[in-house]
């Protein structure tokens, strides 16, 4: 049995379904964090299977791209919980919630 | 393929990135004292890149680079202009906002400045790459802005919850993105635009992934843009944040995200118009209706701006989404008007932001019974306070008015029964719009200060008071002369031929 890049795209797929569960369930900060970051590594998973279907090197160039900007967001994300860490000693999100209506 | 650079059409780009790089540097190497030179050097770099904007404008030249990834055309400049206009704006509002900190802080300009760049470099992207790439320049550093007073929990909260969405809503956007790419084999909107065509022409097995892709990136967007039921985070951010980045917040990184969407819909999967023209038209009227009624019973007046900034999305969306429902020949029309309505209501809300600012400083408090009696405290605030208000209700003579009517004509005119109903929903709302905006009026006019109120008899900043003159005079100018605005409208022309409309 030949492995094709169907079973990649299954594979990005559930790996985006399981991130999207994390986020949807866990209430601490760091792990929704960390779940998103799995969902961004389905994209990529995605964008190399398809570009390797296709034959597009499209798809290999967008991956680094997305690496950059998540990198880059990991910096800002931990930046934050580290603020709000520093007020609550905690960075459980159903704490944070000063703000509402 | 054409790879060569044409520097003039990049050049407002690039005076930005030399502010950006000037700000960074002045601010390791200069004494504190002199600090508030990264201000002024930020406001002297966006006036700067207005510059080759104009003359880009005035001339006939127009480009198209890197293989038609980054176009400059007349959509773009326009957008650019309202980017440049909002940031110079928010960079104003920020000054004393900044100075009045604990320590002077310069990363704050450069973050700001980040992020116009970002909007810019949206404004011209015709490529899935570059757009993602725009957007996220755009809202990266505002997650950090938003919590920009560190040591208060409110912003904290305000500023996790933003970068928690936001880094969800780029998850979702991106997925659709890879799974567009992965249906049609394009990353190029126009090259994307003929796949899709031949996908809905003749290939029904592809129609469901093609369906979900969009599906995802209108989610996606849905969530950059705060329409309901993606709106959640918005409230709690406006309020936690600070003041100047709410402003910034609610005008240049939401009409950055219509920017996004408008081109991926419009250039890139116009042919499958079936599938989002009605999830654009349900966006539209949730947004409207959900927005306006919790806006309804909101204290807070920063709170009801973020609550009214939600259903004024909903209003955008109308003709866009009204002409989708309707056809694909329409829709240019409707994105002329949906362009219309973004640029006055930049302006405006700009404005109201502004009066808010000095409000809430004259009286101490942003929450409305603080205000009432302002009008005796402090006439001039009120007046102006009652034009932006006024003109975000849709009063003539003012810019509001105008928006509003070439909101209504435009989805009218559209014809087909499902952009009534959508004209209908959008009249109810702006009568429950014009409810609130109408009660802020009363509570600053007819109602007598609180007991034991004080008010603060420092001058605000000259810097606001220029923005709040500049803000003014344009709200009354659109409005009684629209033909002003029309001018920008015309400038979606372009994207209109280059969808080939």
């Amino acid at each position: 049995m030949t492995v094709t890049p169907g079973w990649y795209m299954t594979l990005a797929a559930v790996l985006f379904a399981i991130g999207l569960l994390g986020i949807l369930v866990r209430r601490n900060a760091l792990i929704m964090f960390m779940c998103v970051e799995l969902m961004l590594n389905a994209v990529n998973l995605t964008f190399v299977a398809a570009g390797r279907a296709l034959g597009l090197i499209d798809g290999q160039v967008s991956v680094f791209f997305v690496l950059v900007v998540a990198a880059a967001e990991v910096v800002i994300g931990l930046a934050i919980i580290v603020a709000v860490f520093r007020q609550r000693s905690s960075a459980s999100v159903d704490e944070l919630s000063g703000l509402s209506g | 393929m054409s790879w060569e650079i044409d520097y003039l059409a990049l050049l407002p780009e690039i005076v930005v990135a030399v502010t950006i790089l000037a700000v960074l540097s002045l601010d390791l190497f200069l004494p504190r004292r002199l600090k508030y030179w990264t201000a002024t050097v930020a406001v002297l770099g966006v006036t700067l890149a207005a510059i080759p904007l104009i003359v880009i404008w005035a001339g006939d030249a127009r480009a198209s680079m890197f293989d038609g990834s980054f176009v400059v055309d007349d959509f773009a400049l326009v957008l650019k202009g309202l980017f440049l206009v909002a940031g110079y704006i928010t960079l104003l509002m920020s000054v004393s906002y900044v100075e009045s900190d604990r320590y002077y802080q310069g990363e704050y300009y450069l973050l700001l400045l980040c992020s116009i760049l970002g909007s810019m470099v949206m404004a011209s992207s015709r490529d899935l790459i570059v757009l993602f790439i725009g957007l996220e320049l755009t809202t990266g550093p505002l997650f950090m802005l938003a919590g920009w007073r560190k040591g208060d929990i409110r912003s904290n909260e305000a500023s996790l919850k933003y970068f928690i969405l936001g880094v969800l809503s780029t998850a979702i956007l991106l997925w659709g993105m890879s799974m567009l790419f992965g249906v049609t084999g394009a990353v190029q909107f126009g090259e994307i635009s003929v796949a899709v065509d031949t996908i809905m022409a003749g290939d029904p097995d592809m129609q469901p992934l093609l369906g979900l892709a969009i599906m995802f990136m209108l989610v996606g967007f849905g969530f950059k843009v705060s329409a309901v039921p993606f709106h959640f985070w918005a409230p709690d951010t406006y309020e936690g944040a600070p003041t100047p980045v709410t402003a910034y917040l609610s005008v240049s990184s939401k009409a950055a995200g219509f920017v996004a969407l408008f081109t991926v819909v419009y250039l890139a999967v116009p042919g499958a118009v079936t599938f989002w023209g009605p999830a654009l038209w349900a966006l539209a009227a949730l947004s409207m209706t959900v927005a306006n009624l919790a806006a309804l019973r909101q204290s807070n007046v920063v709170r009801l701006l973020a609550y009214s900034s939600i259903a004024q999305a909903g209003f955008m969306l109308v003709p866009f989404a009204g002409a989708a429902v309707s056809g694909r020949d329409k829709l240019g029309e409707g994105l002329q008007a949906t362009v219309i309505y973004l640029m006055i209501y930049a302006l405006m809300n700009l404005g109201a932001f502004a009066a808010v600012i000095v409000a809430a400083r004259r009286t101490g408090t942003a929450e409305l019974a603080g205000w009432a009696g302002l009008g005796r405290r402090d006439p001039r605030l009120a007046v102006l306070m009652a034009i932006f208000f006024f003109s975000l209700a849709g009063i003539p003579p003012l810019a509001g008015w105008f928006a509003k009517f070439v909101m209504f004509q435009s989805v009218i005119s559209s014809g087909g029964l499902a952009g009534g109903v959508l004209a209908v929903i959008a009249a109810i709302n702006a009568v429950i719009a014009f409810y609130y905006y109408a009660r802020i009026a009363k509570t600053i006019w007819f109602e007598s200060p609180p007991e034991g109120a004080e008010t603060f008899e420092d001058a605000p900043a000259g810097s606001l008071v220029w923005v709040l003159g500049v803000a003014a005079v344009v709200t009354i100018l659109v409005g009684v002369l629209p033909d002003i605005s029309g001018f920008f409208g015309r400038a979606t022309q372009v994207l209109v031929e280059a969808a080939g409309g």
